[in-house]
C-alpha cells in the first residue's frame, strides 16, 4: 500500500518528517519499503522563455533565454515546442534530477546553463505518462509564477511511503485506516469524513432492483447518479492516484479508484443505459462465458461470483468488470455498485483471473459502515467533478449484522502476559488513542472495538494493541526462571555424524524431490511412489525413497566442475506409501569416489573401502558380530559382481555396491543404511573381557580352493574347527594366476591361538592347527599351500 | 719370551689401529687372540718354560689379551656408530614432501548451525524433539489456527502429496505435535529444527529449506510473558549472531501467535549505519515470534485461560549465510566439494 502524505494529511495533522513517520509506522507493526519524495529533484525553478531562436549548427536545437525571475539564462534546447511565451520548468546548473545531474557547459559551441525539462525527465513512472509528457517540454500554465517551484505548481510535491502490510491489517488498505493509526501514534484526532450532496427526482427503488441469490454477497448498495461529464480529473485527484500508484483515466473512472484509496472499499460503475433495471448477485454456471472488459472471454465455474442483469453475466465480483457494461467515454448516467463479497471465493477467483487493487481489499475483509460510506463519497464526487446528480435513494440489501465487538480484559492479564506492571491509566489511555471506547473499573476493561478494526476480536488482540502502542521497546526483556531440568536431544544421529566426517567424509545437503523415473532406482523394496500433485518442475515431482539419486546427482554436479574425489554422506529422510500407510525413513547415505588418501602414497576407493566405512559404522554403533554382506539379486543401479545387501541380525538394513557401469563409467561407490530399521536391531553391550595373562601364538596357513568359494565361507569353516581357542582370524593374501590353476586362487589366514588359562604347547596348537586344515580341506574342497 | 709378547703386543695394536671395516677387525682379533692366533700360541708354548716363570709370563700374556681386546671393542664401537650413521644418513628424507593424507571429513554449514543452537537450548532445559516432513493439513495448518481457506496459506503455496498429505511447510507442525503428545498437559521446553518445503523458487527461496522453532509453555502467571520471550531471544541472537548485536521487536502478523512480533537485529555488517545487506535500513529481519495463539492451546488440548506460551522460530540458511559469510543461499544446496571441504575444522569458540 503506498500512501501520499498529502493524501492522508486530509484526515489527520503530521508534524513529523516521511522518514519518521515511517520508522515509527515499523516500530508499531507496519513495515515500509521505501519513504520517498514523490519527485526527486533538486534546483527546479518555473521560467518563462523570452526569446527562442534556431542554433546556427544544428538543424533541431533551439537558442533560448529563460527568465527565471533572478536571472535570464541562455540554455540550449532540443524539444520541438520550445517557444517565446511558454512558462517551463528549469533545471540549473547542479539540478539533480532521476538519473542524471545538470552541469552547464558549451553544446554545439553554444553555452547553455541548465535544462528545459518533460514531465518524463522528472521521473514518473512512464505508466502515468501522457505522449506530451515525454515528446517534449512541460508547458505551465498561465498562472504559474516565475521564480517559485514548478512540483508544487503541478500539485506533484508529495511524499510516499510503501508500505508491507500484514495480512490482517485490511483496515490499513485505506487513507482513513491510515489515518487512524497515525493518529494513534502521535495521539492526534482523525477528522471527519464529509459525504454531503444532494439528491433528487424518483427514489431508485421504485425503477431499480437487486436480487441476491448467494451467501457469498452479504452487503449490497446500488445508487444512481445521472448526466455525468466524462472529462479529465481535477489534478489533485490525478496527482493522489498517481502518488499511490494509479493510473487516472477520466474523471468517473478515477473517482471510484479516489474512494476506494481514501474509504478502502472497492466500488463497481457501470453504465446504466447499457445495463438495464435489475443487478443480480448469483454464482456462475459451471462453463458460463463472461467476456471481461480487458476484453478476453473468461470460462467461469460454479466458485465464481458473478453480477448480472435479467439475462446474463456482466462483471466478475470483486475482480474486474464486464466489457459490455463499461463506463466509456460517452456515458451519461452510472449505476455505482457499493459490496462485500466473501473474501475466499474472491481470492480463489482473483487468483486465477488477475489480482488488483479491488481483490486485495475483498480477501482482506471489509468493514460495512465503509460500504455505506463509499457510496455516498462517490456520489459526492461525481456530483462536484463531473457535473452529475445523484437520484434520490440507495437500494440496499444488507445481511450483515455491524456492531462494535466489546472485548472485556482485566488489567492483569495484559500485563502478566506481556510481563510488564503497566498502569491501568496508560493501558486505558492506548485505548482511547486508537479510538477504542471502553468502561473500566480498578481491576477490568470493557472495550468497544470499532468495525473498521475486523482484526480484533479477542482478548489477546487487545494484548497485541497495549504493547505495539505502548511500544515493545518499552518492555524489558528478562530470563524466564523455572525449574531446572536437563535438555535432551538426539545423541545418536549427531555421533554418525561426527563418526563419518572422521572418517574423511564431507557432509552434504540436498533436494528430496526428484524426477519420479529416478525413485525406483537402487532398491528392489516394494512402496508406491510419492508425487507432487503440483510441481514446479518435472525434474523435482517426485519424493525420494533411496537417498543414491540425490547424493549422485551431487556426484554428477562436482564430476562436470572437474572435482573427481568425492567422498560424501547425508542423513537425511526416504519417503513412501506402503499399503495404506504414508511414512517416511531416516537413512545414512555415503558415496565414495577417486581418492581415498592423497600424498605420495595415495589409495582410490573401492569396494573395500566403502565396505570398511560400512563396517566402521555398524561396529561403532555397537553391531560388532552382528552384521553380514549378504549377495543375492541386487537392483539393477548396482555392479551384480560387487555389491551386496547389509544385513543385521537377520534383516537387511542396507545396501552397498559399486554403481553399474551402464551408468556411469567412473567408479563410483555407494552405500545406505536405513537408519530407523538398523536402531530397532539389538545392540551389544560394552562390557569388560578379561584379558588373557598368556602369550598368544600365531600361525599363517594358506589354501587353495575354487574361485566361487567365498572368505566367509572358509571363515566359518575354520571358526568351527578351532573353537574357543582360535581368537582372531585374518585375511592377509588373496592370489590368482600363474602355477594356480585358472579356477582356483590362494587365500592366506593369520590365526591367532590363545587360552585364557594356560600357555598353549606347541603340541595343543600344532594339534589344532591340523584339525583346522583337514576339516577345510574336506568340507571346502581346498588344498593347503606349500 | 717377555720380548716375543711385546713384540706381538706392538704388531697388534699398530694393525688394529690400521684397520678401515669390521671384517678385518675380525680378522686381527683371529690373527692374534684365536685359538691359533699369536698370543694364543704363546700361551701354548708356556710348557717349556720354568714353573716359576709360568704365572708370571701369562698373568703378561692376560694382560696383553685384555688390552687388545679392550682395542677391539672399541674399534668396534666406532664402526658400529659409522655404521649407524650411515644408515641414518641413507633413511634421511625430505619431509617437506607432502603428508599421506586421509581425506578429511567437513560437517555441512547448516547441520553446525542447527547443533549450535541446540546445544544452546539444551544448556537452558528444552527438549530437542522431531517430527515428520511428510505431514498432514491438520498438524501443518488446522491445529495452528489455519483453517481452510485463510488467507495465510497463501503466504506459504504447499507442495501436496494428496489432499490430505503434503512435505511440512513449517517446522510449526512439531509445536501442534509435542502438546498434543504431552497427555498430562504439563509445562514444555521444546526446540525442533529440520526441513521444511515451499512451492516457490528463485534467487532467495528454496524451495526446500531449513527452520528451527521454539515452544514454551506454561501456567500463565509463570514465566512465559512478553519480557520472557525478549529475555530468551536475546540470548538467542547474541549467541547465534553476535554479543554487540541489537534487538527490535516490531509487532507483526502470525495466525499461531497473537500477539505476534518479527524479531530484527542491528546489522552486524554495517552496524546499523545502512548498507546492501540491512537495504540501508540497518535493521536485519531474523526472526519470527509471538505468544502462542489461544486457539492453538485449546486445539492442542492446554486450557488457554490457565496456560500460556512463547514459541520462535527463524530460517537456518540465514544463519550459517551470516555466521560464515556465505554470499548465495544456492551454495549451500549446490553441494560444491570445494565448498563442502571449507567447513572442516571446529568452530571458533
Amino acid at each position: 500500500m503506498k500512501l501520499s502524505k498529502n493524501f492522508v494529511k486530509d484526515y489527520v495533522d503530521i508534524d513529523v518528517d516521511l522518514k519518521t513517520l515511517a520508522e515509527d509506522m515499523t516500530s508499531v507493526g507496519n513495515e515500509y519499503d521505501s519513504a520517498e519524495k514523490l519527485i526527486n529533484a533538486t534546483k527546479l525553478v518555473i521560467g518563462e522563455i523570452i526569446e527562442c531562436k534556431d542554433h546556427p549548427d544544428s538543424d533541431h536545437l533551439h537558442l533560448c533565454k529563460v527568465n527565471i525571475g533572478t536571472e535570464v539564462l541562455d540554455i540550449v534546447c532540443g524539444a520541438p515546442n520550445a517557444r517565446k511565451g511558454i512558462k517551463v520548468i528549469v533545471a540549473q546548473d547542479g539540478a539533480i534530477l532521476p538519473g542524471k545531474t545538470i552541469k552547464k557547459g558549451m553544446i554545439r559551441g553554444q553555452e547553455s546553463n541548465g535544462m528545459l525539462c518533460s514531465i518524463e525527465e522528472l521521473g514518473l513512472e512512464s505508466k502515468f505518462l501522457k505522449p506530451e509528457d515525454k515528446e517534449g517540454i512541460a508547458e505551465l500554465g498561465e498562472d504559474a509564477v516565475v521564480g517559485e517551484d514548478p512540483i508544487k505548481y503541478l500539485g506533484l510535491d508529495d511524499e510516499v511511503i510503501d508500505f508491507e502490510l500484514t495480512a490482517n491489517r485490511g483496515d490499513l488498505l485505506s487513507i482513513l485506516g491510515m489515518a487512524y493509526e497515525i493518529g494513534a501514534i502521535y495521539d492526534k484526532p482523525v477528522k471527519e469524513v464529509d459525504l454531503s450532496h444532494k439528491e433528487s427526482g424518483e427514489d431508485i427503488n421504485k425503477t431499480f432492483k437487486t436480487e441476491v441469490k448467494t451467501e457469498n454477497c452479504k452487503l449490497l448498495l446500488v445508487k444512481k447518479v445521472e448526466g455525468v461529464k466524462i472529462k479529465e480529473s481535477p489534478d489533485f485527484i490525478k496527482n493522489r492516484l498517481i502518488a499511490s500508484g494509479i493510473r487516472p483515466i477520466n474523471n468517473v473512472v478515477d473517482i471510484s479508484n479516489y474512494v476506494m484509496l481514501e474509504l478502502g472499499q472497492p466500488l463497481h460503475f457501470y453504465d446504466a443505459d447499457r445495463l438495464g433495471n435489475k443487478l443480480v448477485v448469483r454464482m456462475a454456471e459451471e462453463g458460463e462465458k463472461l467476456t471481461t472488459l480487458d476484453n478476453i472471454e473468461r470460462t467461469l465455474s460454479k466458485d465464481d461470483i458473478v453480477i448480472a442483469d435479467n439475462t446474463h453475466g456482466v462483471g466478475l465480483a470483486g475482480v474486474m468488470g464486464g466489457l459490455e457494461t463499461e463506463v466509456e467515454d460517452d456515458t451519461k448516467n452510472v449505476i455505482i455498485e457499493s459490496a462485500i463479497f466473501d473474501s475466499v471465493k474472491i481470492r480463489l477467483t482473483s487468483k486465477k483471473i488477475l489480482r488488483s487493487e479491488a481483490s486485495n481489499r475483498f480477501e482482506k475483509g471489509l468493514d460495512p459502515k465503509r460500504t455505506y460510506m463509499a457510496i455516498e463519497s462517490a456520489c459526492k464526487l461525481l456530483e462536484k467533478y463531473a457535473d452529475g446528480k445523484v437520484v434520490t435513494g440507495t437500494v440496499v440489501y444488507d445481511k450483515t449484522d455491524v456492531k462494535d465487538k466489546e472485548i472485556e480484559i482485566t488489567f492483569k492479564n495484559i500485563n502478566d502476559v506481556l510481563g510488564t506492571v503497566i498502569p491501568n491509566e496508560e493501558i486505558l489511555n492506548v485505548f482511547r488513542k486508537l479510538g477504542f471506547t471502553y468502561t473500566s473499573d480498578d481491576k477490568k476493561a470493557i472495550v468497544k472495538v470499532p468495525s473498521r478494526r475486523l482484526d480484533i476480536s479477542i482478548k489477546e488482540d487487545l494484548i497485541e494493541e497495549v504493547s505495539r502502542i505502548y511500544g515493545v521497546d518499552n518492555i524489558e526483556g528478562k530470563l524466564p526462571v523455572v525449574p531446572m531440568k536437563q535438555g535432551s536431544y538426539d545423541k545418536t544421529t549427531r555421533e554418525i555424524r561426527n563418526k563419518m566426517i572422521s572418517l574423511g567424509l564431507s557432509e552434504t545437503l540436498s533436494y528430496i524431490l526428484i524426477n519420479d523415473k529416478e525413485v525406483k532406482g537402487y532398491t528392489l523394496d516394494e512402496f508406491e511412489e510419492l508425487r507432487l500433485l503440483d510441481p514446479i518442475t518435472e525434474d523435482r515431482n517426485t519424493l525420494r525413497y533411496s537417498m543414491i539419486p540425490s547424493l549422485y546427482k551431487i556426484y554428477e554436479y562436482n564430476n562436470a566442475r572437474n572435482q573427481k574425489d568425492v567422498s560424501i554422506f547425508e542423513i537425511g529422510k526416504g519417503f513412501y506409501k506402503k499399503g495404506e500407510k504414508y511414512g517416511e525413513d531416516t537413512k545414512l547415505c555415503v558415496l565414495m569416489s577417486g581418492k581415498y588418501s592423497l600424498g605420495l602414497t595415495n589409495q582410490n576407493v573401492d569396494f573395500y573401502v566403502i565396505k570398511g566405512v560400512a563396517e566402521e559404522i555398524l561396529e561403532y554403533l555397537g553391531y560388532a558380530n552382528r552384521y553380514s554382506f549378504m549377495k543375492k539379486e541386487m537392483p539393477k543401479e548396482l555392479h551384480p559382481g560387487q555389491s551386496a545387501y547389509i544385513n543385521v541380525n537377520g534383516t537387511d538394513v542396507g545396501i552397498i555396491g559399486k554403481i553399474h557401469p551402464n551408468i556411469t563409467k567412473e567408479d563410483i561407490f555407494v552405500l545406505e543404511i536405513n537408519l530407523d530399521e538398523l536402531f530397532q536391531k539389538k545392540v551389544g553391550k560394552m562390557k569388560y573381557k578379561e584379558i588373557s595373562k598368556f602369550p598368544n601364538v600365531k600361525k599363517d596357513v594358506a589354501f587353495v580352493v575354487d574361485k566361487k568359494l567365498t572368505s566367509k565361507e572358509i571363515e566359518k569353516v575354520i571358526k568351527s574347527a578351532g573353537g574357543s581357542l582360535l581368537t582372531d582370524i585374518e585375511v592377509f593374501d588373496v592370489y590368482t594366476g600363474s602355477n594356480l590353476d585358472e579356477n582356483k586362487k590362494s587365500i592366506a589366514y593369520a590365526l591367532t591361538f590363545e587360552d585364557i588359562k594356560k600357555t598353549l604347547t606347541d603340541e595343543e596348537i600344532n594339534a589344532l592347527l591340523e584339525k583346522i586344515i583337514d576339516t577345510v580341506c574336506k568340507k571346502c574342497n581346498a588344498e593347503i599351500r606349500k | 719370551m717377555q720380548e716375543q709378547i711385546a713384540k706381538i703386543k706392538e704388531n697388534a695394536l699398530e694393525e688394529i689401529k690400521k684397520v678401515e671395516d669390521s671384517k678385518s677387525l675380525n680378522e686381527v682379533r683371529v690373527k692374534y687372540l684365536g685359538k691359533k692366533g699369536e698370543l694364543t700360541q704363546v700361551l701354548r708354548g708356556m710348557g717349556a718354560l720354568a714353573p716359576e716363570e709360568r704365572p708370571k709370563i701369562g698373568s703378561i700374556v692376560n694382560e696383553v689379551r685384555n688390552e687388545i681386546e679392550k682395542e677391539i671393542e672399541e674399534k668396534e664401537k666406532k664402526f658400529a656408530e659409522k655404521e649407524l650413521q650411515k644408515k641414518l644418513e641413507k633413511e634421511t628424507i625430505d619431509i617437506t614432501l607432502p603428508s599421506t593424507k586421509i581425506i578429511r571429513g567437513s560437517k555441512h554449514p547448516v547441520n553446525r548451525v542447527i547443533e549450535e543452537i541446540e546445544d544452546l537450548f539444551v544448556s537452558m532445559g528444552y527438549d530437542v524433539v522431531a517430527g515428520p516432513e511428510l505431514e498432514t493439513d491438520e498438524f501443518c495448518f488446522e491445529r495452528l489456527n489455519l483453517p481452510k481457506g485463510h488467507p495465510a496459506r497463501d503466504m506459504q503455496d504447499s507442495f501436496y502429496i494428496t489432499n490430505e498429505y503434503l512435505l511440512r511447510t513449517q517446522t510449526s507442525s512439531v509445536q501442534a505435535r509435542t502438546m498434543l503428545a504431552n497427555e498430562e498437559k504439563t509445562p514444555i521446553r521444546m526446540i525442533c529444527a529440520g526441513k521444511t518445503y515451499r512451492r516457490e523458487d528463485d534467487a532467495t527461496h528454496s524451495h526446500q529449506f531449513g527452520q528451527v522453532e521454539g515452544l514454551v509453555i506454561d501456567k500463565k502467571d509463570r514465566n512465559v510473558s512478553l519480557a520472557d520471550l525478549k529475555g530468551t531471544l536475546e540470548v538467542f541472537v547474541k549467541k547465534l549472531i553476535g554479543k554487540n548485536c541489537e534487538l527490535r521487536f516490531r509487532p507483526s502478523y502470525f495466525p499461531f501467535t497473537e500477539p505476534s512480533y518479527e524479531v530484527d537485529v542491528s546489522c552486524f555488517k554495517c552496524g546499523g549505519k545502512g548498507c546492501n545487506l540491512c537495504k540501508q535500513t540497518g535493521w536485519i529481519e531474523v526472526l519470527g515470534s509471538g505468544m502462542v495463539h489461544p486457539n492453538v492451546l485449546k486445539m492442542n488440548g492446554y486450557d488457554p485461560e490457565e496456560y500460556g506460551g512463547f514459541a520462535f522460530g527463524t530460517g537456518l540458511e540465514r544463519l550459517a549465510m551470516f555466521k560464515y559469510g556465505i554470499p548465495d543461499m544456492r551454495y549451500l544446496y549446490a553441494n560444491d566439494i570445494r565448498f563442502l571441504k571449507q567447513f572442516d575444522r571446529k568452530d571458533e569458540e
